[in-house]
Order: C-alpha cells, then sequence, then structure tokens
C-alpha cells in the first residue's frame, strides 16, 4: 500500500539495496538519474530491462519503473517483467506529444506527474490510480514542486466550495470529467494519493513538502548523488515520517556532505523544462 | 475509548477513518510516550522493512512489547501483521516476535496479482471484503493460535490473546466489522481492568 514514506531512484541492484535498508517504502529503477539525463541530452528512453530484473531480484519492496510519455509498448515490456508500478513519466523524452498511455488497459497500477487540478484528474480518468507532482526533476531546486502541490491544493478548495452547478461549468475549463470533479468537491481531496516530486533535495524539503499536504515523497537524484547516499538516505527517511519534529529533522540534516548542487530554474530554457512535457 | 494507529509509514488516516467509525477515538502515534494514553493500538499496512526500521530506530520494539505485556489489544494490517509475527518465513529476523505464527511476505504475488474477494470471519456473521496488495499469508501457527480465517487454504486472518491480524487491508473498504471486532477486543479489555 503506496502511502507515506520515501520513493527512491536507484540505478542498480547495490542502490537498490542501500535504498531499502535506510527504509525506502519503494524503489524506482533507472538507467539514469533525471540529473544525469539533462547532462546527457538527446533521447532519455525507458531503462534497459538488466537493470530493472536486477532491481526486481534484490528488494522485497516494490520496485517501479518509468515509460515514456505516451508509449504503450514501453508500458506493457515493462508490466511483463513484473514491476509494481509503472511511471508514465516526463523525465523521459515524451513519444507522443498529445495522448497518453491508456492505463485502464494494464493490470500494473500507474503512477503521473501533474502540475495542476486538471493534468491530476486527467490521468486519473486515463487509469492512474497515484498522482505526483511534476517539479522540475534533476535540478534539485524545490520551487516548482512547491508551485505544483500549492496550485493543486489551492484548486482543490476552490472546487469543494463551488455549488453544483457550478462544477459542469469548471470542469469544462479543467477539460476534465465532471463526475471526477464531483468526486474532488465531495472528498475535499484527490481520489488517489498524491506524492511530491521533482527537485527534492534534503530532508528538509521533503518535510516541506509533506507539511504542504504531500502524502509521500519521490527523491530522484538527490541520494545517489550525494556524498554518503546511506546516512543522506536514512535522513530523508526519517525526515518525512517526523515532518513536523525540526529538533529530529536538525538532528538528521548534520554533516550530511554537500548536496546536489542545484539549478536555478530561470536559467532553463522552456525546451529544458520537464514539468512541460505532457498535459 | 481511544485506539492509536502507529503512523511511521503507511495507511495510517484511512484505519483512524475506519476506527472512528466503530465509535472509539483514533489517533495516530509518532512518539513511543503517545502509547500510554491508549487502550489499542492498530499497526498498519505499509512497506514492514520501512516500518520495522523505523520502529526500532524509535524504540517502539520494546514500548510495544510493554503494552502487549499488559494485555492491550493489537490490531495488524498486512505489513502489520509480519512486525508482529515471531517467525519471517525465508530467514529474515522478526520485529516485535509477539505472535506465535510465521508469515511469508508476498506470498499472493506482486502488484499485479493484487485482488478483491469476499472472505467468511470466525465470529462475524457475513463475509467481509477483503483487498489483498502484495498481501503476506500465515504458514504456520502455534497452539495459542486461534485461526479466523482460511482463504485457498492459507490463514489469512488470526487472533491469539489480545492480537489480531489480517493479511489484507480493511481500512480500504466500506466494510468497518474486522475494527468493530477489534472495538470489541479493546473494550471488553477495558471492562475487565476497571
Amino acid at each position: 500500500m503506496q502511502k507515506g514514506g520515501v520513493i527512491m531512484d536507484v540505478m542498480n541492484a547495490e542502490q537498490a539495496k542501500i535504498a531499502e535498508a535506510a527504509g525506502a517504502v519503494a524503489v524506482m529503477a533507472l538507467e539514469r538519474v533525471p540529473s544525469d539525463i539533462r547532462a546527457a541530452g538527446g533521447v532519455a528512453r525507458m531503462a534497459d530491462p538488466t537493470i530493472v530484473e536486477e532491481v526486481l531480484k534484490v528488494v522485497s519492496i516494490p520496485v517501479m519503473a518509468k515509460a515514456r510519455i505516451g508509449h504503450y509498448v514501453e508500458a506493457k515490456v515493462l508490466e511483463s517483467l513484473g514491476v509494481d508500478y509503472l511511471d508514465e513519466s516526463e523525465v523521459l523524452t515524451p513519444a507522443d506529444e498529445v495522448f497518453h498511455i491508456d492505463k485502464r488497459e494494464f493490470t500494473v497500477p500507474f503512477v503521473c506527474g501533474a502540475k495542476d487540478l486538471g493534468e491530476a484528474l486527467r490521468r486519473i480518468n486515463e487509469g492512474a490510480s497515484m498522482i505526483r507532482t511534476k517539479g522540475e526533476p534533476g535540478t534539485g531546486n524545490i520551487v516548482e514542486a512547491v508551485r505544483h502541490m500549492r496550485y493543486i491544493n489551492s484548486q482543490i478548495r476552490k472546487v469543494t466550495g463551488l455549488s453544483k452547478d457550478e462544477l459542469y461549468h469548471e470542469a469544462k475549463t479543467l477539460g476534465v470529467p465532471y463526475e471526477l470533479l464531483l468526486e474532488v468537491h465531495e472528498l475535499g481531496k484527490l481520489p488517489v494519493v498524491n506524492f511530491a516530486a521533482g527537485g527534492v533535495a534534503t530532508p528538509a524539503d521533503a518535510a516541506l513538502m509533506m507539511h504542504l499536504g504531500a502524502d509521500g515523497v519521490f527523491v530522484g537524484s538527490g541520494i545517489f548523488k550525494s556524498d554518503n547516499p546511506e546516512k543522506f538516505a536514512r535522513a530523508i527517511v526519517e525526515a518525512t515520517t517526523h515532518f513536523t519534529d525540526y529538533r529530529l529533522i536538525a538532528e538528521v540534516s548534520k554533516n550530511l556532505g554537500t548536496p546536489m548542487k542545484g539549478i536555478d530554474i530561470a536559467t532553463l530554457t522552456p525546451a529544458e523544462r520537464m514539468s512541460e512535457r505532457g498535459r | 475509548m481511544r485506539i492509536g494507529v502507529l503512523a511511521l509509514q503507511g495507511a495510517v488516516t484511512e484505519h483512524i477513518v475506519s476506527i472512528e467509525k466503530t465509535g472509539a477515538e483514533g489517533l495516530p502515534i509518532k512518539r513511543v510516550e503517545q502509547l500510554e494514553e491508549l487502550d489499542g493500538l492498530i499497526i498498519p499496512g505499509g512497506e514492514s522493512t520501512a516500518i520495522g526500521k523505523l520502529m526500532r530506530k524509535y524504540g517502539f520494539i520494546e514500548a510495544i512489547r510493554d503494552f502487549s505485556g499488559q494485555g492491550k489489544p493489537i490490531f495488524g494490517t498486512c505489513a502489520g501483521m509480519i512486525v508482529l509475527a515471531k517467525r519471517i518465513a525465508g530467514g529474515e529476523d522478526s520485529h516485535l516476535g509477539l505472535m506465535d505464527i510465521t508469515v511469508a511476505r508476498n506470498a499472493f504475488g506482486r502488484q499485479r496479482e493484487s485482488f478483491e474477494c469476499d472472505l467468511d470471519v470466525k465470529g462475524i456473521s457475513e463475509p467481509v471484503r477483503a483487498v489483498f496488495i502484495r498481501a503476506p499469508l500465515i504458514s504456520e501457527v502455534g497452539p495459542e493460535v486461534d485461526v479466523l480465517t482460511v482463504y485457498n487454504n492459507e490463514i489469512v486472518t488470526a487472533r491469539q490473546d489480545n492480537l489480531l491480524v489480517s493479511s489484507f487491508h480493511p481500512e480500504l473498504t466500506d466494510d468497518y466489522r474486522l475494527h468493530q471486532y477489534f472495538a470489541d477486543m479493546v473494550k471488553a479489555k477495558a471492562a475487565a481492568t476497571q
């Protein structure tokens, strides 16, 4: 059951074991972490199945893997390997600029990125069972994840306050089915869990996202790009569980070494922004 | 009557909502001191490796053993059942080691093998809706353990005195009868103590 906790990007079996031992609730098996994808340029695709199989073998926690947006076959290939969750991810180069995967055709659950309520509900309508903020992956900069989490939550608050007849118009404006919007109106939250992702670089970043209402946290480049991945991974796990215990966050943040250098989002061109991919 | 839900990781709010449907007060538990104010404790589903690790880190292993030693009821679902077991198949170290059962982790397969069904639970009149997600099962039980549900020849719900466990997630449905069963255990214990 994916609720609470930290999901960590790993690139091989050894890193997967470190993540599991540190208390990760799942791992994302990748060929390259987002910051390396940024540095390498070119087309980013699903991982080599060897890496995915290797990770599936060594850990008992769920294993996730990423398929390109709209790449039905990559998703089917990963499902056939036995991964526990698929991430239709903007971190990889999109395979389809208009259509996402019809996720209802799969038995394996999907997680998808969203930066506003419209995107989140469109992905849920396509069959996603978990949402995460897009943030801006591989930057080590939390600003976009904060923006997306705050925006989605403020849109939900607005929807909660609308009358039923106003919901029809809002559904049209957001480009989402009325029934799903009605569900949000009644629940006061998304009908699935919403994790934070894209730019979480420190234990305090993870705790900030929990404070803003995230159900859990994805950490990509942050952990295995840091000086001491084991210690760093444990620190992020603790800060996520005890996100209101500031003394504890201070304690686990001590001597973690240099975090990711990070990128100022303003220096990225629109084409370099992964969060602009898929709507 | 106050029932806590161990809130280190996993389906915490869902359990709080379910237990409050029985009329009890539900509280998230993050610190060992909070156990003192409780009449019963739920250990939720999640990842047993992550929950076990954090329990060790914050001193919950000893504290929950004490809690159980006072006869106070504990309900473990999915990962919570693994955490309560004396033995984990495959040689992995046990966590609380309180209940005389052996559990096999991920026994029904990976995520894609997750399923829902209706199950007969001893002590509850009509079948209970059960959601299995990468669920464990009980492969062996000691003489003190009362088996409450057998599904396809596998044990998936059991009780030993103050301890109740289920392989599945009762908190993910609108069927609150297993929570009611646990609340009744807590009520009986609280009444016997006074």
